[in-house]
């Protein structure tokens, strides 16, 4: 196996883009990060998404953006896993560089989530649930989280206000933040006034779905040094999948998928928990970033809120556990099949040092967690500057 | 589309819409319907009477009201304050997205309820919220080109909003009518005219449907905000004026806060806004909403007082007027009920009254 790492890096604003379709999104992205590798021939490109075929009509996202981005008749394909697709997309590029069937490969992740109206769109977004026993009882993705974080709630005697650092942290961080959807700030106690989506999870808990795209480009080590520009080592990469059916697993609130992605990218990294400097976890809600946390073992069982006390201080750029530092799904947005990408961008640019306002202090490794539902898909990456 | 595609247009010097001879409006009249369901009502029903409102009350036509009946009411008052014979009326246009009658004309039925000849123009106006306008803008060019003297344009509605829809809050009934003649008998006079349409697919209703559908946030900027400051923006630019030229100014209104932000983008204050912007009191009355607000803002102007109208419809355009109020207005205006006077003309109901006076009740 060959060692692989990113040399281009490229996003798109988050938001509403009306005005843009998903291939323009894509090749916006894939144009900035091949011209941020000073590259312009590709192997293979890799697509994350999730919903493209009922948000936009549209399949076969391969051949349709491999054209528009004028990368010829080259070798592309899919990747889907929900929420997760973009981290899933990451190791299929990852897998392709190290296997040696390619040599340069894009992986891009794209969503177009206001191509559809909201009701249509938890609608659509509801092909990720077991359609026999989930969603066809009326479940959704908001209503999931809403139950797992009542039981959260209720067997370890947490209070709703105890989450909201994790939601006032990420808007915190997403200040200044030129690609972030929001710039709001979430002030403390918020949490207790604010409308319920599917209590109780409110309006300021869960992340917006969004339109973006992002891109990065992969190649062998060998061939980053030649290249001679800012490179990052994926270092670790796994993933792990757990009971699709959230009812059939053995303990609500242990996400055993994201336990073991995580123990294994770190294996390969030969990284350990408190050598990670800086982390972009999939805060889609914030119980999922608390169980997150706890399966990962950043935390006792019950205990992952506590990491955001004192309105998230601890997880800000300069605190001492640094997470969604440049939003988070909940702030910089959460353009579904994009998002694991973003989250890669986002972590190159601290490990290249050029996180701006949200640089985290001598950051030289990152884990980003790509979740796709309730923590039944989950990928996991280290990635580490390369010297 | 911008602006600026359309400003490069080899057509740009001639954009600005001036008939050959002047026209104006000789006679206004507006109609509302007396009920009023509040937002505290419908949230009461949906919300556990949390969230809010984006207004206070909208009115409600009662269960012997509908298009037809009001646009009646409202072109009565138009013929009352122009003091013309009806008879001398050559086209009768009614916008409106709620006419009674898929086919039938509503435009018809007014007319000879109102007294007109058979010698005239009838038909019925589709487009969103604008329709209304659209049929005034028909109404310039007919009189500007002496095809005719006067003309009735209407535009009214008893919207549609679907049960639990963000819309319940705001689809209201009511409407204007505007009694179009020569410039020299007229109550205000339109200097220019301008108007902006793209395909927008913001808000429709597909034939067969009961209610409307709607892209949520889509509707905003893409949507009236875009359509509303463009057009409104060109209408200035072409005649040569600035927010500060304008006595009032009177918007599209779907709720409270699209009008008054546009207004300030437009760098109007909401003192220029305040009389013509009616939404917080009876809702969006749709193809008459700017319209109804127009009339409310001529009860009140003083002669010499320049005024701009600009409608939204959803799919989407806006059409831009620049009035000047001439010294007419102040006889004109009490020769029928003013807008305030129906506004102020109130019975609140519950939200099961309404869905009994609304035909929301059905197998």
């Amino acid at each position: 196996m060959r060692d692989v790492a990113i040399v281009g890096i490229g996003q798109t604003p988050v938001g509403e883009h009306w005005g843009a379709s998903l291939r323009e999104l894509a090749a916006d992205a894939i144009s900035a990060a091949l011209a941020d590798a000073g590259i312009t021939a590709v192997d293979a490109l890799i697509v994350g998404n999730a919903f493209g075929a009922s948000f936009s009509s549209q399949t076969q996202l391969g051949a349709l953006i491999a054209d528009y981005a004028n990368l010829g008749a080259i070798e592309a394909w899919t990747v889907e896993a929900a929420d997760a697709s973009g981290g899933a997309a990451l190791r299929a590029g990852y897998m392709a560089i190290a296997s040696g069937l390619a040599d340069v490969v894009v992986v891009v992740g794209v969503e177009k989530s206001t191509d559809s109206i909201a009701g249509t769109r938890v609608m659509a977004r509801n092909v990720a649930l077991d359609a026999d026993y989930e969603a066809v009882h009326g479940l959704t993705q908001a209503a999931q989280a809403g139950l797992v974080m009542r039981r959260y709630m209720y067997e370890y005697g947490v209070e709703l206000g105890a989450f909201e650092g994790f939601s006032i942290n990420a808007h915190a961080n997403a200040k200044g933040n030129k690609n972030a959807m929001f710039q709001n700030q979430i002030k403390p106690g918020a949490f207790a006034k604010a409308s319920m989506v599917a209590d109780p999870v409110n309006l300021f808990d869960g992340a917006p779905d969004a339109d973006g795209a992002a891109a990065v480009v992969l190649v062998s080590v060998d061939a980053a040094r030649e290249l001679g520009k800012p490179a990052v080592l994926i270092a670790g990469s796994a993933a792990a999948t757990d009971r699709l059916t959230l009812h059939e697993r053995e303990n609500l609130l242990h996400l055993a998928a994201v336990a073991e992605s995580t123990q294994k990218a770190l294996a390969q990294a030969e990284v350990a928990l408190d050598d990670v400097h800086v982390m972009e976890l999939h805060d889609g809600y914030t119980i999922l970033t608390s169980l997150a946390l706890e399966s990962m073992g950043y935390a006792e069982r019950g205990q992952g809120w506590t990491l955001a006390v004192n309105a998230g201080e601890m997880l800000r750029p300069t605190g001492k556990r640094p997470i969604s530092t440049f939003g988070g799904l909940k702030a910089r947005g959460n353009p579904v099949g994009a998002t694991g990408i973003y989250q890669a961008v986002e972590a190159c640019l601290q490990l290249r040092g050029e996180g701006g306002v949200h640089q985290v202090p001598a950051a030289n490794t990152a884990l980003i967690q790509s979740i796709g539902g309730f923590g039944s898909t989950v990928v996991t990456h280290v990635l580490r500057f390369l010297d | 589309m911008s602006m600026n595609e359309h400003t490069s247009d080899p057509l740009a010097d001639s954009l600005l819409m001036q008939p050959i001879r002047k026209v104006g409006i000789v006679g206004y009249g507006a109609y509302v319907p007396r009920y009023r369901l509040p937002g505290t009502e419908v949230a009461r029903i949906w919300t556990k009477g949390l969230g809010g409102s984006p207004i206070k009350e909208k009115a409600v036509a009662g269960l012997d009201e509908d298009v037809i009946t009001m646009s009646i009411e409202a072109a009565r008052n138009a013929v009352a304050r122009a003091a013309i014979d009806p008879k001398l009326i050559r086209a009768v246009w009614v916008g409106s997205e709620s006419h009674p009658y898929a086919v039938k004309p509503t435009s018809t039925i007014v007319a000879e309820s109102i007294g007109t000849s058979a010698n005239i123009l009838a038909a019925d106006w589709e487009f969103a919220c604008k329709a209304g306008t659209e049929a005034v803008q028909a109404s310039i060019g007919m009189i500007g080109s002496g095809m005719n003297t006067y003309t009735l344009s209407i535009g009214m509605d008893t919207a549609q909003g679907r049960p639990g829809d963000a819309l319940e809050y705001t689809a209201a009934s009511g409407g204007a009518a505007f009694l179009l003649g020569p410039a020299d008998e007229a109550v205000a006079i339109y200097q220019g005219s301008y108007s902006f349409v793209t395909d927008t697919p913001d808000f429709w209703r597909r034939s067969g449907e009961t209610y409307p559908s709607h892209g949520d946030r889509f509707t905003g900027e893409p949507a009236y905000f875009n359509h509303t400051l463009s057009s409104a923006r060109a209408l200035m630019e072409l005649v040569g004026t600035t927010a500060q030229d304008y006595t009032y100014a009177v918007f599209h209104q779907p709720n409270v806060k699209f009008p008054s932000r546009a207004a300030q983008m437009l760098g109007f204050n909401d003192e220029k806004i305040k009389h013509g912007l009616l939404a917080g009191e009876i809702g969006n009355v749709y193809s008459g909403s700017c319209m109804a607000g127009l009339t409310a803002t001529l009860d009140v102007a003083k002669p010499g007082d320049r005024i701009l109208m600009v409608s939204y419809g959803s799919g989407a355009g806006s059409d831009s007027f620049d009035l000047v109020v001439t010294d007419k207005i102040e006889e004109a205006r009490h020769r029928a009920p003013s807008t305030r006077d129906y506004i102020n003309r109130r019975t609140v109901i519950d939200y099961a009254t309404y869905c009994r006076f609304r035909g929301k009740l059905k197998d």
